[in-house]
């Protein structure tokens, strides 16, 4: 029901008149402040528009007197890092490997470049401290699959391990149970013996020469005689106490049975020398390297 | 014969037709289940033919239970409102309000601790996530909407709802809508639009459904007996066409085939990205905003018994935010391979937009004037109250956080997430549950069983709330500055990992927060069930008898 001469008795403004299941309204002004704010939002955008790049036209766009757009300011960006890398990046790449850690600057910044790199390619896998983790190998231990010398840990990186790369380290331990070389009780009493030269406890009744006997015939091609292992063929040491994928039997027992080896992919191409080079001047650094 | 006064009963177009319409699809849809290509899209068409068969029987059943003569409009010159409708939305609403609170609850939780997901795929955080959006989006801001705009469209127009089967078809329709994207979320069938997840037949389905919410709400704006159209009916007609219009363009999709759940969204790279991204936008703006805005301009002056502020600012306010939000998607995508200019309009739109959201919050807020003492008596009041404030903060930091210079720290941080949050919870929430006290009891007509109750449900949420939208500001601004933290050599000081490592302790406050906000709505079911059971906690005051001397 329009009705308008309607006045709120409270704030002594008009009505509209209007009234909708006893709601009505009051005809009160726009408040100033929020229509003049409202006015500078809009001049504002109008200046934004006028500077940047703003409005599409037929076949282009209008581009902006300030002539910024994001993929120059990108490059400039990267630009501006590259500079600021340069000269340690050119010294870096000039020197060699083993010389790196006799300039403190340069061992400062490969370690700083090492440290980042390692964090976001290696970490996944390794861990952000290079801890390893059940089939991925702890690097902060002295124990190397494939070496620990500076030279060592920079081809692992480069080439990767059974990465598919021509120049990969490359080794396959056999499947001895499921290929059928051992019968699965073999398989336990090897086990065990591979557990005795350990010196964790074996199962009750396990004929250890029997044992060492198997373990002659087919592990030692590989993992020595005495299982120290074979950098050469990337034959883990058996005696160090540090297992890759578990010390207990069963873990042993899986791993005769179907063989294992872990895949790491080649980071030439993928990541520049220099990166690569800090990268093993780091990991050389997290405890265990090798002279 | 005597009873040949009476009109001869005979079923309507509206029942002959819908009932033919369901018998089809119970047909197509247990074709579709025996030839689909996988259980799940099979499960999904049996739900379908289920669904189709239990309409046709309930049509039928109504026809047999009714009375000869059509639901008169007028009763003793009063509108006869049909409520019915409303009432089941709104019950929906709070049950769905629940499930999505608690599913959002449980993915905070995985988050901070993920050993929770089990590993089971089903709830693993990529499904549980969008269910959780979707659920209090959807089903529950859809239902309160849905319920408030059925009610408050009547009551302004003064006029029954137009239709008979139709409005059942909305709300029922709706909610099945709602348990085929559930259930899919769960099952892993996905198109991967955010607030868009369901594949080609849920979206014709609530095409559909949406199609015939317009025609309601249309006709009977059309039978109203008021000469103007109320502005809370502006602001419902805006939300409801708009979402038609997002829904179909985002959704243009090719479905492999009848039998596979599988579709390709027609548009290609970034111009998907920039279609879906205005889609999603404008779910927030049209479905969160100008939606629930129409539940404010209601509720709040029904409720304070005042006047609205002004007419003047919701017209222009009105105006300026259907016309500058629809411009504003582009700012999710900033820094992305969408073209500079597009980013611009994005920002620059999402800047003017500022003072149009604030129009709202002002008309809500200055409602209350000549009434601010029942914000100490009224907790129902108070949480609209606070609603529009939560609205007021959450429309001034989105402007800021378009700002390409701020964006470029807040983006894919839980900034965003806080950021939501606070419009979610606080705003799009707290004027939801101040709608649902205030219907529940008008509804059903009898007194709330609690004020004491929605007074605790206040400050509990009120805390939740608070501590998850500074939890994600704090871990989000950190998470930023983390990763765009560089070494004086030049390099990146911290790895992605380590600021994940940072964030825990924020994700065990945030998921705090959730719980705290989900005890709260627990408070408000319980509540509204004894109200709806016609209990009373509070027994009016009885005068101390005096013994006589």
């Amino acid at each position: 029901m329009a009705d308008k001469t309607h006045v709120d008795a409270v704030t002594g403004t008009a009505t509209t008149g209007h009234v909708w299941d006893g709601i009505r309204e009051l005809n009160t002004p726009l408040p100033r402040w929020w229509l003049w704010l409202f006015y500078i939002t809009i001049v504002w955008a109008v200046g934004y528009w006028i500077v940047y790049p703003a409005w599409p036209l037929v076949t282009a766009f209008t581009t902006g007197t300030f002539g910024w757009a994001s993929r120059s300011a990108v490059v400039t960006d990267l630009n501006e890092l590259k500079t600021l890398r340069a000269p340690m990046t050119t010294k870096l790449a000039a020197t060699a490997l083993a010389d790196i850690k006799s300039d403190q600057a340069l061992a400062d910044f490969a370690y700083a470049q090492g440290r980042s790199a390692f964090r976001e390619n290696c970490g996944p896998c390794h861990g952000a401290g290079g801890g390893g983790a059940k089939g991925y190998p702890n690097l902060n231990d002295n124990d190397w699959l494939w070496g620990g010398t500076l030279e060592q840990i920079r081809q692992t990186i480069e080439f990767g391990v059974r990465s598919g790369h021509a120049k990969a380290h490359e080794s396959q331990m056999p499947a001895f149970g499921r290929d059928g070389m051992l019968k699965s009780d073999e398989i336990v009493t090897v086990a065990n013996y591979v557990r005795a030269i350990a010196n964790l406890a074996t199962r009750r009744g396990t004929d250890l020469a029997a044992g060492k006997k198997l373990y002659a015939d087919n592990c030692a091609v590989c993992h020595g005689a005495e299982g120290k292992g074979n950098k050469e063929l990337g034959a883990p040491d058996l005696t160090d106490g540090i297992w890759l994928f578990g010390s207990d039997e069963a873990s042993i027992i899986e791993v005769i049975t179907n063989s294992r080896g872990g895949v790491m992919p080649a980071w030439a191409g993928r990541l520049d020398p220099e990166t690569i080079k800090a990268l093993a001047y780091y990991v050389h650094t997290l405890g265990g390297g090798e002279k | 014969m005597a009873q040949a006064t009476v009109a001869p009963k005979s079923m309507t177009f509206g029942e002959g037709g819908t009932a033919i319409a369901f018998t089809v699809l119970a047909l197509l849809s247990i074709v579709v289940a025996a030839k689909a290509y996988t259980p799940e899209y099979g499960f999904h068409a049996y739900l379908f033919a289920a669904g189709s068969v239990a309409a046709v029987f309930a049509l039928f059943n109504r026809y047999f239970d009714r009375p000869a003569a059509p639901a008169p409009l007028v009763i003793d010159g009063k509108p006869n409102y049909n409520m019915g409708p409303v009432k089941f939305a709104t019950v929906m609403a709070v049950f769905w309000g629940i499930a999505g609170f608690t599913v959002g609850l449980y993915a905070a939780l995985e988050l901070a601790f993920p050993v929770l997901n089990f590993d089971l795929p089903w709830i693993s955080f990529g499904r549980i996530r969008p269910l959780h959006t979707s659920a209090v989006i959807f089903a529950f801001g859809g239902n309160v909407l849905i319920a408030t705009s059925f009610y408050v469209v009547q009551r302004t127009c003064r006029a029954r709802m137009v239709g008979d089967i139709a409005p059942w078809f909305v709300v029922l329709g709706y909610n099945f809508f709602i348990v085929i994207a559930g259930t899919g979320y769960l099952l892993g069938i996905t198109q991967a639009k955010e607030y868009a997840e369901p594949e080609w037949y849920a979206d014709l389905w609530l095409t559909v459904v949406w199609v015939v919410y317009l025609l309601v709400f249309l006709g009977t704006l059309m039978r109203r007996t008021e000469p103007h159209i109320y502005v809370a009916n502006w602001f419902y007609l805006a939300f409801i066409l708009t979402i038609a219009v997002l829904h179909l363009g985002n959704n243009a999709a090719i479905p492999v085939s009848l039998f596979s759940s599988k579709s390709y969204i027609v548009w290609a790279g970034v111009q998907d990205a920039m279609v879906q991204w205005w889609y999603g936008h404008n779910a927030v703006g049209f479905f969160l905003t100008a939606g629930f805005l129409a539940i404010m301009y209601y509720f709040i002056p029904k409720r304070a018994e005042r006047p609205v502020y002004s007419y003047r600012l919701s017209i222009i306010h009105f105006w300026a935010l259907i016309f500058l939000y629809i411009w504003a998607g582009p700012h999710h995508l900033h820094y992305t391979a969408l073209p500079d200019w597009a980013q611009t309009l994005g920002m620059t739109f999402s800047i003017m937009l500022w003072m149009p959201s604030w129009g709202g919050m002002i008309n809500g807020m200055m409602t209350l004037s000549g009434a601010w003492d029942k914000l100490r008596t009224d907790p129902v009041l108070r949480m609209m109250v606070v609603s529009v404030a939560f609205y007021g903060m959450a429309t001034f930091e989105g402007p800021l956080m378009s700002v390409k210079a701020v964006n470029s720290l807040s983006h894919y941080t839980d900034w965003t997430i806080g950021h939501v949050h606070s419009g979610a919870l606080g705003w799009v929430g707290y004027v939801s549950f101040g709608a649902i006290y205030c219907l529940v009891p008008w509804l059903w007509n009898r007194p709330l069983y609690s004020v004491k109750l929605v007074n605790w449900h206040f400050w509990i949420s009120t805390i939740g709330i608070v501590l998850y939208i500074t939890a994600m500001w704090v871990s989000g601004i950190l998470q930023g500055l983390m990763w765009r933290a560089y070494t004086a050599l030049g390099f990146l000081e911290y790895s992605f990992i380590e600021t994940v490592e940072a964030m825990h302790p924020f994700y065990v406050i945030r998921a705090l927060g959730g719980a705290l906000f989900l005890a709260g709505a627990l408070l408000m079911a319980w509540n509204l069930w004894q109200t709806v059971n016609a209990r009373q906690a509070e027994p009016a005051a009885t005068p101390a008898l005096v013994p006589a001397e």
